[in-house]
């Protein structure tokens, strides 16, 4: 059952991870162990069931439980992701449409584009808030700016992975370019651009949660991120379980593109035999 | 002459820049409507380069080309051509009926029609039954199939086919040239063939053009008078015997003696 064998290779990972953890953990509370100004105790790496139990205490005195805030704010950036993710991937696929179409545009833009990822988004997202004033568009734009990059890079390769004999057969029925883009090239680079969604994914999670700071956000995970990092010396594990919550936001984006991908790219099971 | 011809081919010439190869040096041949026409040689001696030159894929560097009436560029848009290589060249992310569809799709024919194309042309070519498989679900007899019903879908006046049979084995392979010349029959087009194979070019040809490389030429043309339909019988028929004789010479003597115009007895 490859369905049982999955789950079973999850748990031992899963299980790993908190041996790591927990190991090194005790191991160095044992021998007091520093790493420069780093010290191993309940303050810098708390229990994991510290942290897992967190999620189940309120959040604050007679306030709803941590989970459900953390989840509430998941969702809302969970939305800004998103917004961000589409933004990013449609405008990141047109510019590789249009770069793919003109070897002039590509020699001019493409160092413009690739440097544009060189600019730290931290210093990228102020401005973005400054420009579009502080709220869910400003968030979505600064999540996008992270999703495009990949996704004009992949569209530009997969554009030109068709076979050329295709090509040369597209030629003899007199197939527009229109025609040639969306019936051929589009679909033969399907498995680049869900290479890159995948990647995006999770860079646009990134995205949404930075672009809530300088907007001062506070519905979302950035805003919970801030806040708990404030009251981190009170209470650890918050700031940890609101970790956790954003990698597993992260993931489930990877996820659902990983199943998009499932069905949207059909590939012959030759590299399989 | 050249007015009834189903391809002129005048004087055409092919330099590739990229290293200065000389590929084609003065090619002249007219093909009559309905011939089967054969190139041979060996390999690197133009063949391909020939075929893409007729099929407006390539430029060639000098001389010109006269489908039906027309230039080779006015007869790829209008679909004259269909074109077969060695590889299928099948879309994995379409069935059978969609990839055979393909060109319809391009040439602005809606669905009902369509699908009744697809349905006579999967009858052509013996695949009925398989419309809804993808091509890695087929034998590599069975895509190439798809790839000529899918050339022929549009009813192109000149098949042009770049030894389509060329990674097939023995067995696939004749039973393969049996249906093609039934399809020829069938559909009336003019193929132009592509061949390493002797015998499968004196089997299915009416004439066969060899050719000698550097640069590429055409040394001689056999004339094959076997006679019409060709059947099994066909491959053990002594002018059979004869006809490869005569082709095999006229390789030989193209490449050994390095002249491009010798004639061999009749
Ligand atoms: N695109 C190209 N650029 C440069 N040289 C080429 C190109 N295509 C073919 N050639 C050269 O032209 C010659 C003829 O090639 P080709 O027509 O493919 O031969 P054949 O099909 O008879 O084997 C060869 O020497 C080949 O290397
Ligand atoms: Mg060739």
């Amino acid at each position: 059952m490859p369905v049982l064998r999955r789950a079973a290779t999850l748990l031992a990972v899963l299980a790993a991870l908190w041996a790591l953890w927990e190991g090194f953990k005790a191991f160095g509370e044992a021998v007091g162990l520093r790493i420069g100004a780093f010290t191993v105790d309940d303050l810098s790496m708390p229990h994991l069931h510290d942290i897992v139990a967190q999620l189940f205490e309120p959040s604050r005195r007679n306030g709803p439980l941590l989970i459900e805030v953390l989840a509430d704010a998941a969702l809302f950036t969970a939305k800004e992701a998103a917004a961000g993710f589409l933004l990013g991937a449609a405008i990141g696929f047109a510019l590789g449409v249009v770069l793919h179409h003109s070897q002039l545009l590509q020699r001019g833009f493409l160092p413009y584009i690739v440097a544009s990822q060189t600019v730290p988004i931290l210093a990228i997202a102020p401005m973005v808030v400054v420009w579009l004033k502080a709220g869910w568009l400003s968030v979505a734009v600064i999540a996008a700016y992270l999703t495009f990059f990949p996704v004009t890079i992949n569209a530009l390769r997969g554009l030109g992975s068709a076979d050329p004999r295709a090509l040369e057969l597209m030629r003899s029925y007199a197939a527009s370019r229109w025609a040639i883009l969306w019936k051929l090239k589009v679909p033969a680079s399907l498995p680049y651009l869900f290479s890159a969604f995948k990647v995006s994914a999770t860079a646009s999670v990134v995205g949404a949660i930075i672009g809530e700071l300088p907007s001062s956000i506070q519905d979302g995970l950035g805003g919970a991120i801030l806040n708990f990092n404030q009251y981190y010396l009170s209470s650890p594990p918050s700031l940890w379980a609101t970790n956790l919550i954003a990698a597993l936001l992260g993931i489930c984006f990877f996820l659902v593109v990983a199943a998009l991908e499932r069905i949207f790219v059909r590939r012959a099971p030759e590299h399989v035999a | 002459m050249s007015g009834a011809a189903a391809v002129s081919i005048r004087r055409v010439s092919k330099t590739f820049a990229a290293g200065d190869v000389v590929a084609l040096q003065e090619i002249d041949l007219d093909i009559r409507p309905r011939e089967f026409v054969s190139l041979i040689g060996p390999s690197g001696c133009g063949k391909s380069t020939l075929l893409r030159i007729v099929g407006d894929l390539i430029r060639p560097s000098s001389g010109e080309i006269v489908v039906n009436g027309k230039s080779a560029h006015e007869a790829r848009l209008d679909r004259d051509y269909g074109i077969v290589f060695q590889d299928a060249v099948l879309y994995d992310w379409r069935t059978v009926a969609r990839n055979i569809a393909l060109p319809l799709e391009m040439a602005g024919w809606d669905r009902a029609r369509r699908a009744e194309r697809v349905r006579e042309m999967l009858e052509l070519v013996e695949l009925t039954g398989f419309e809804s498989r993808h091509p890695w679900q087929l034998s590599g007899g069975m895509q190439q199939r798809v790839a000529i019903a899918r050339a022929l879908s549009f009813s192109p006046a000149l098949l042009l086919m770049d030894e389509p049979f060329g990674a097939l084995d023995e067995m696939t392979r004749e039973r393969l040239n049996a249906e093609l010349l039934r399809i020829w029959r069938e559909t009336g087009c003019t193929v132009l063939f592509v061949t390493h194979s002797i015998a499968e070019a004196v089997f299915l040809s009416t004439r066969v053009v060899v050719m000698s490389p550097r640069p590429g030429r055409i040394a001689e043309i056999v004339e094959i008078d076997l006679a019409q339909p060709r059947t099994g019988d066909t491959r053990e028929d002594p002018r059979f015997f004869e006809l490869v004789t005569e082709v095999r010479e006229a390789l030989h003597g193209g490449s050994d003696r390095g002249s491009p115009r010798l004639r061999v007895a009749e």
